[in-house]
C-alpha cells in the first residue's frame, strides 16, 4: 500500500495545483514533496530489503488477466536507493524554481509533480508494463517542462528529445512482448512478472532470440542513458531546459536507462550479455573521452555539464557491463552520486543564470569577488564531480575502473572486460579534470567579468539567498558523507546485486565454458 | 419461433424513414428535432442490442464469427450517437439560415437536412448489417449499405465545389473497388459452389486437408481483399483518402474515419475466416504476405504522408490510412492469438481517438470557414483552452502514448502480432508509431506551446457547440477507458472463445 501513496502524493499534489490559485501553487508543491519525501524516508526506515535480496513495499492486483498485465509494485534495495534520490532531488528542485518561473506557474509545478509520480512509478514497478508505462509517461511532463519553459530553442530541443526517446523505447516494447510472448508458448499463459520473465529469459531463449531481445532493450535503455552515438538529444535537452528541469534530467531520468538495464538487460540475458559486453564497454569509452573532449571546448557552462553527463554515464554503464559485483555496486552508487553533484551543478549554474541571464564563459567569469558563497559550492561541487578522495564521486569512479580492470582476471571479480577498457577510461576521468577545473577556473577565479547589460539582480541578492543556500546544503552533506562512507550504500545493495548477477558464473574461467553452453 | 435477427437493422432503417419525414416539415422547430430523431433511433437499437446479446437467436446463421454482433453493435451505436451529435448542424446549415433570416422561403424540394440524417443512419445500419451478414451477397449489400450513403454525405457536407470534387472522386473509385471485390466473390463463389460463409469454410477446410486450396479461391480471395482495401483506405487503394478527407467537412471527415474502415476490417475477418486459421492453422501463404505487404506499405506510405502535410485535416486523413495498416497487422494476426480481439478494440481505440481530433478541428472556425492549417492553430490555448487540449490529448492517443486508450489498443496488436510470429512486422509498426510521433507532437506542441499569431487569433468558435463538447467528452473518455479495459478484453475474448 505504501508503494501507491508514494506514487499518489505527488499525483494528488498535482491536482491540488491544478485547482488551487496560482499564488498557492509554489507552496502546494513544496508541501506535496516534502510529504512525499517524509513518507519515502519512513518507507526506506521500514523498508525490510537493505542489504538483501527481498522486495519490500510489495503490492499486487491483476488487471488484465488475459495478457497477464497486472498491477504489481515493490522495490528492491536497489530500487528503493533511487526512490529516495528521486525524492530528494524533488524538493530542492521546487524550491530552486521558486524565483526562476514566473509565468504559467500551476503548469510547472503541476507538472513537475507528475513527473515525480511517473519516475517513483518505474522505480517501483514489478511488472514491465507498468514499467513501460511509466517509463514512456515520463516523457510528456519532461517534453512540456522543456517546450514551455526552456530557452530560446526549446521546440527543437524538446521534439528531440521525445522522438528519440520515444523511438527507443517502442523498439524495447516489441523486445519485451517477445519475451512474453515466449514465455507464454513455454508456460501456456501471458505474464509481465519481472521476476518471471527475468527467470525465464535466462534460461529459455536461444541464442539467436537472446541477442535480437538484447539489442531490442538496450536501443531503449541507451538513448535514455544515453550512450554514444545515441546521445545527441542530451546536451540540447539539457541546455533549453529550466533548471528545475536539468536537475531532473540528470540527477533521476537518466537513471531510467542504466537502472533498466540492471534490471532487465543483465539478469534477463546473461549468455549473450557475456558476448556483447566488449562491444558496449568500448562505447562507454568512446562516449566518456569524446563527450570529455567536447567539454573541452565549451563555452556554455551548462552545455559543458551536460556533455560531461554523457561522459559520466560511461561510467556508469562501463560499470555495469563489467559484469562482477563490484562494478555493479560502483555503477548504482555512481548513479546516485551523479544525480547529487550534477544535480548541484545545474543549480548553481541556474543561480548563476537568474542573475546575469547568460550561460557563456567568456562573458561571465571571476565571480569568487562578486558571489563568494556561490563560488564556494561551485568548487565543492565540481570536486565532487572530479572525483577527488574523501568525495562521493571519487568512490563510485574507482569502483567501476576497478571492476573494468580487474575483469578478465580469475581473481576475486571475474568479469569480461580488462585493463585496456580502465585504461582508456581513466584517460577520461583526467579530461574531466581538464575541463571541469577550466571551467571553475574561468567562472569563479580571475578577473570579474559581467555582462555589462545586466540589470541590478532583479528581485535576488548579489550572492545566494539563504533559500538556495538551502537547496545546496543537503546535497553537499550528503556528497561527503556517501564520500566517507560508502558502504552505507553499497552494502545496502549487496542483495539486490547477487540476485542481478544470479545467472552469471562465479569466476571468469568458466565464463567460457559458460558461453560456449549457451550455444 | 426464430428469433428475429434483423430487428436492430430494421430499427435504424425505421428512424432513417422518421428522418426522412421530418426533414421536408415546414416548421424549422420540427427540422430542429432531427439528431434528436437519430439519436433516439441509436439508443433503442443499441439498447436492443445489449439487452439480447445473450440469446441465442442473436447469433448469425452460416457466419464465419456468429458471436461479433452484439460487441460491434453495441460499439456502433455509442459511436453512432457521438458522430450525430458531431454532425447536428453540418448539413445544410447555410440554406437553413437563410431560410430563417427570411431571404428564401422553405421548399421542402430544395433541403437535404433530412436527408443527411437518413444516409447517416442508412450507412450505420450497414455496419450493423456487416456482422449479421451470413453470404457473400449480403455481405456485399451490407458493405455497399455502408459506403454509398457516405459518397452523398461527402457531397451534402459543405456547398464548396471541394465537396462535389472529394465526392465524385471517392464515388468513382468506390464502384472501382466494389466491382474488384465483387469479381473476386463471385471467384469464391466458382471454388467453392456456395455463397454461405459457413459453407465456404467447409468446402475451404476440405480442400487444404486434401492438399491445397484451389487457385481460383485463393484468386478471388486475392481480389476480395484487395477491393476491401478500399475501403479501410489501405494501401494500394488509399490514394483517395487524403482527398476525400480533407473535401468533407470535419463531422463527416471524422465518420468517414470509422464507419467505412470498422466495416472494411469486419468483412476482412469474416471473409479471411473461411480460407485460413483452421484447426488453429495459418492462412494460406500468398493471403499471408498480401496482407502483411499491404499492412507494412500502408502504416508507412501513411506516416510517411502526413509527415509531409502541413494542413492539420489532411494529416490526419493520411494519419487514418496508416492506422489502418496497424488494424491489417491485427487481422493478419489471426482469431487464435488473440488478433481478432485486438482490432475491435484497437478500432474502438481508435475510433473514438480519431473522432476527437476531428471534432477538435470542428470545433473552431476562422472568417466563417472550416480551421484546416496548422497556421490556424498556434497557441490555440489561449482562447480555446479545452478545445486545444483536446486535440492534444487525441494526439496522443492516436500516437499510441501510454497511458492513454490508443496505446493499450496498439499494446495488444503487437502482443497479437507477435504472438503470431510477425516479429519483422511488429518492428516497422514500432518504427512507423516512432515516424508518427514527428507530427502527432506538431498538433501537441503548435496549440499548446506556441504563440499566437495574428492569423490564428482570428479563429473563433464554431457556431454549433456541439463538436466542441464532444470532443471534450472523448478526451475525458480516452483518459478513463483504461479503467474499463479488463472488462472490455473479457466481452472481446468471450466472442473469439468459440
Amino acid at each position: 500500500m505504501l508503494a501507491l501513496v508514494l506514487i499518489a502524493l505527488p499525483l494528488l499534489g498535482a491536482l491540488i495545483v491544478a485547482v488551487s490559485p496560482v499564488r498557492n501553487a509554489r507552496g502546494t508543491a513544496l508541501l506535496a514533496t516534502l510529504a512525499a519525501f517524509g513518507a519515502t524516508v519512513a518507507a526506506a526506515i521500514g523498508f525490510e530489503g537493505w542489504g538483501n535480496g527481498r522486495f519490500g513495499l510489495a503490492l499486487e492486483a491483476p488487471w488484465l488477466e488475459g495478457v497477464g498485465v497486472s498491477l504489481a509494485l515493490g522495490a528492491d534495495s536497489v530500487a528503493m536507493l533511487l526512490v529516495l534520490l528521486t525524492a530528494l532531488l524533488m524538493p530542492l528542485s521546487v524550491l530552486g524554481s521558486w524565483t526562476a518561473i514566473t509565468a504559467r506557474r500551476r503548469e510547472f509545478f503541476g507538472w513537475l509533480l507528475v513527473l515525480q509520480a511517473a519516475m517513483t512509478a518505474v522505480f517501483l514497478a514489478r511488472d514491465i508494463v507498468v514499467f513501460y508505462v511509466a517509463f514512456e509517461f515520463t516523457l510528456i511532463p519532461m517534453y512540456f517542462l522543456i517546450a514551455i519553459y526552456g530557452s530560446t530553442n526549446r521546440a527543437r530541443a524538446s521534439i528531440k528529445f521525445f522522438i528519440y526517446t520515444f523511438t527507443g523505447s517502442l523498439v524495447a516494447l516489441a523486445g519485451i512482448v517477445y519475451v512474453a510472448w515466449a514465455f507464454a508458448q513455454e508456460h501456456g499463459h501471458w505474464s509481465f512478472s519481472i521476476e518471471q520473465l527475468t527467470t525465464f529469459a535466462a534460461s529459455g531463449l536461444s541464442m539467436h532470440e537472446a541477442t535480437m531481445v538484447l539489442l531490442a532493450l538496450m536501443a531503449g535503455f541507451a538513448v535514455k542513458v544515453p550512450l554514444f552515438p545515441v546521445h545527441t538529444w542530451l546536451p540540447l535537452a539539457h541546455t533549453e531546459a529550466p533548471t528545475a528541469g536539468s536537475v531532473i534530467l540528470a540527477g533521476v531520468l537518466l537513471k531510467l536507462g542504466t537502472y533498466g538495464i540492471y534490471r532487465f538487460v543483465l539478469p534477463m540475458l546473461p549468455v549473450v550479455v557475456v558476448e556483447w559486453a566488449p562491444f558496449i564497454a568500448v562505447l562507454s569509452v568512446v562516449g566518456i573521452i569524446y563527450a570529455g573532449l567536447i567539454c573541452w571546448v565549451q563555452r556554455d557552462v551548462k552545455k559543458l555539464v551536460a556533455y560531461s553527463s554523457v561522459s559520466h554515464l560511461g561510467f556508469c554503464v562501463l560499470g555495469l557491463f563489467a559484469l562482477n559485483p563490484l562494478g555493479l555496486q560502483g555503477s548504482v552508487l555512481y548513479m546516485i552520486n551523479h544525480g547529487l553533484s550534477t544535480g548541484a551543478l545545474f543549480f548553481l549554474i541556474g543561480m548563476m543564470y537568474e542573475r546575469y541571464h547568460t550561460r557563456d564563459m567568456t562573458a561571465v567569469g571571476g565571480l569568487a569577488r562578486r558571489m563568494p558563497v556561490w563560488s564556494c559550492f561551485m568548487v565543492f561541487f565540481v570536486l565532487a564531480s572530479v572525483g577527488l578522495p574523501g568525495l562521493n564521486g571519487f568512490v563510485s569512479e574507482f569502483l567501476c575502473l576497478l571492476a573494468a580492470f580487474a575483469a578478465g582476471d580469475a581473481g576475486a571479480y571475474p568479469g569480461v572486460l580488462g585493463p585496456w577498457f580502465a585504461a582508456f577510461a581513466a584517460v577520461g576521468m583526467v579530461i574531466a579534470a581538464m575541463y571541469l577545473l577550466r571551467m571553475v577556473g574561468s567562472m569563479v577565479f580571475g578577473a570579474l567579468r559581467e555582462p555589462g547589460d545586466h540589470h541590478e539582480h532583479d528581485q535576488l541578492s548579489a550572492d545566494l539567498t539563504p533559500r538556495e543556500i538551502t537547496v545546496l546544503i543537503p546535497l553537499a552533506v550528503l556528497c561527503v558523507l556517501l564520500g566517507v562512507a560508502p558502504w552505507l550504500a553499497t552494502d545496502a545493495i549487496e542483495g539486490s546485486i547477487t540476485n542481478t548477477l544470479a545467472a552469471y558464473p562465479e569466476s571468469v574461467a568458466t565464463v567460457h565454458e559458460f558461453m560456449a553452453g549457451g550455444r | 419461433m426464430v428469433f428475429p435477427l434483423l430487428i436492430p437493422e430494421l430499427i435504424v432503417l425505421a428512424g432513417a424513414v422518421t428522418c426522412a419525414i421530418v426533414g421536408v416539415s415546414s416548421k424549422r422547430s420540427v427540422r430542429d428535432a432531427l439528431p434528436g430523431v437519430a439519436i433516439v433511433t441509436l439508443v433503442i437499437t443499441g439498447l436492443w442490442i445489449s439487452i439480447f446479446a445473450g440469446v441465442e437467436g442473436m447469433r448469425a446463421p452460416g457466419s464465419t464469427l456468429q458471436t461479433l454482433g452484439p460487441w460491434v453493435g453495441v460499439v456502433t451505436c455509442a459511436l453512432g450517437v457521438v458522430l450525430v451529435l458531431l454532425n447536428a448542424g453540418t448539413a445544410d446549415r447555410e440554406y437553413e439560415s437563410a431560410v430563417a433570416a427570411g431571404k428564401v422561403t422553405f421548399d421542402p424540394l430544395r433541403t437535404t437536412r433530412g436527408e443527411f440524417y437518413v444516409f447517416l443512419l442508412l450507412s450505420l445500419g450497414g455496419l450493423l448489417l456487416v456482422t449479421a451478414a451470413s453470404d457473400l451477397i449480403w455481405l456485399f449489400l451490407a458493405l455497399e449499405l455502408t459506403s454509398l450513403p457516405t459518397y452523398v454525405m461527402v457531397a451534402m457536407s459543405r456547398t464548396q465545389g471541394r465537396a462535389q470534387e472529394a465526392a465524385m472522386k471517392y464515388f468513382f473509385l468506390g464502384a472501382m473497388s466494389a466491382a474488384l471485390f465483387l469479381y473476386g466473390f463471385a471467384l469464391l463463389y466458382g471454388a467453392t459452389g456456395t455463397v454461405e460463409l459457413a459453407s465456404m469454410q467447409a468446402v475451404f477446410t476440405q480442400q487444404a486437408a486434401a492438399g491445397g486450396i484451389g487457385v481460383m479461391g485463393i484468386a478471388g480471395m486475392l481480389l476480395a481483399v484487395l477491393g476491401i482495401g478500399f475501403k479501410l483506405a489501405a494501401a494500394p487503394m488509399h490514394l483517395y483518402a487524403a482527398d476525400v478527407y480533407e473535401g468533407a467537412a470535419s463531422p463527416v471527415t471524422a465518420f468517414l474515419g470509422f464507419v467505412p474502415k470498422a466495416a472494411g476490417a469486419l468483412a476482412l475477418m469474416l471473409l479471411l475466416s473461411t480460407i485460413g486459421w483452421f484447426d488453429n492453422g495459418a492462412l494460406p501463404p500468398v493471403l499471408s504476405v498480401l496482407l502483411w505487404v499491404m499492412a507494412a506499405l500502408t502504416m508507412t506510405l501513411g506516416n510517411i504522408g502526413a509527415l509531409l502535410q502541413t494542413s492539420a485535416k489532411r494529416m490526419l486523413a493520411w494519419s487514418s490510412i496508416a492506422h489502418s495498416g496497424y488494424i491489417l497487422m491485427g487481422i493478419l494476426a489471426g482469431p487464435h492469438v488473440g488478433g481478432f480481439g485486438a482490432v475491435l478494440v484497437y478500432l474502438l481505440a481508435y475510433g473514438l481517438s480519431n473522432t476527437a481530433a476531428f471534432a477538435a478541428l470542428a470545433a473552431l472556425r476562422r472568417g466563417g470557414a472550416e480551421v484546416e492549417s496548422l497556421k490556424d492553430l498556434p497557441g490555440l490555448r489561449e482562447q480555446h483552452g479545452l478545445t486545444a487540449w483536446t486535440m492534444a490529448i487525441a494526439s496522443g492517443s492516436l500516437l499510441g502514448f501510454p497511458p492513454l486508450i490508443g496505446f493499450w489498443g496498439k499494446l495488444l496488436l503487437f502482443i497479437a502480432a507477435v504472438a503470431s510470429g510477425h516479429i519483422v512486422l511488429v518492428v516497422i509498426a514500432a518504427l512507423n508509431s516512432a515516424i508518427s510521433a514527428g507530427y502527432y507532437l506538431k498538433l501537441v506542441a503548435i496549440p499548446i506551446m506556441g504563440e499566437p499569431t495574428a492569423r490564428s487569433r482570428e479563429v473563433e468558435r464554431a457556431i454549433s457547440p456541439w463538436p466542441r463538447l464532444v470532443g471534450i467528452a472523448l478526451a475525458v473518455s480516452l483518459l478513463l477507458m483504461p479503467l474499463v479495459l479488463p472488462v472490455l478484453m473479457q466481452q472481446v475474448q468471450r466472442i473469439f472463445a468459440n
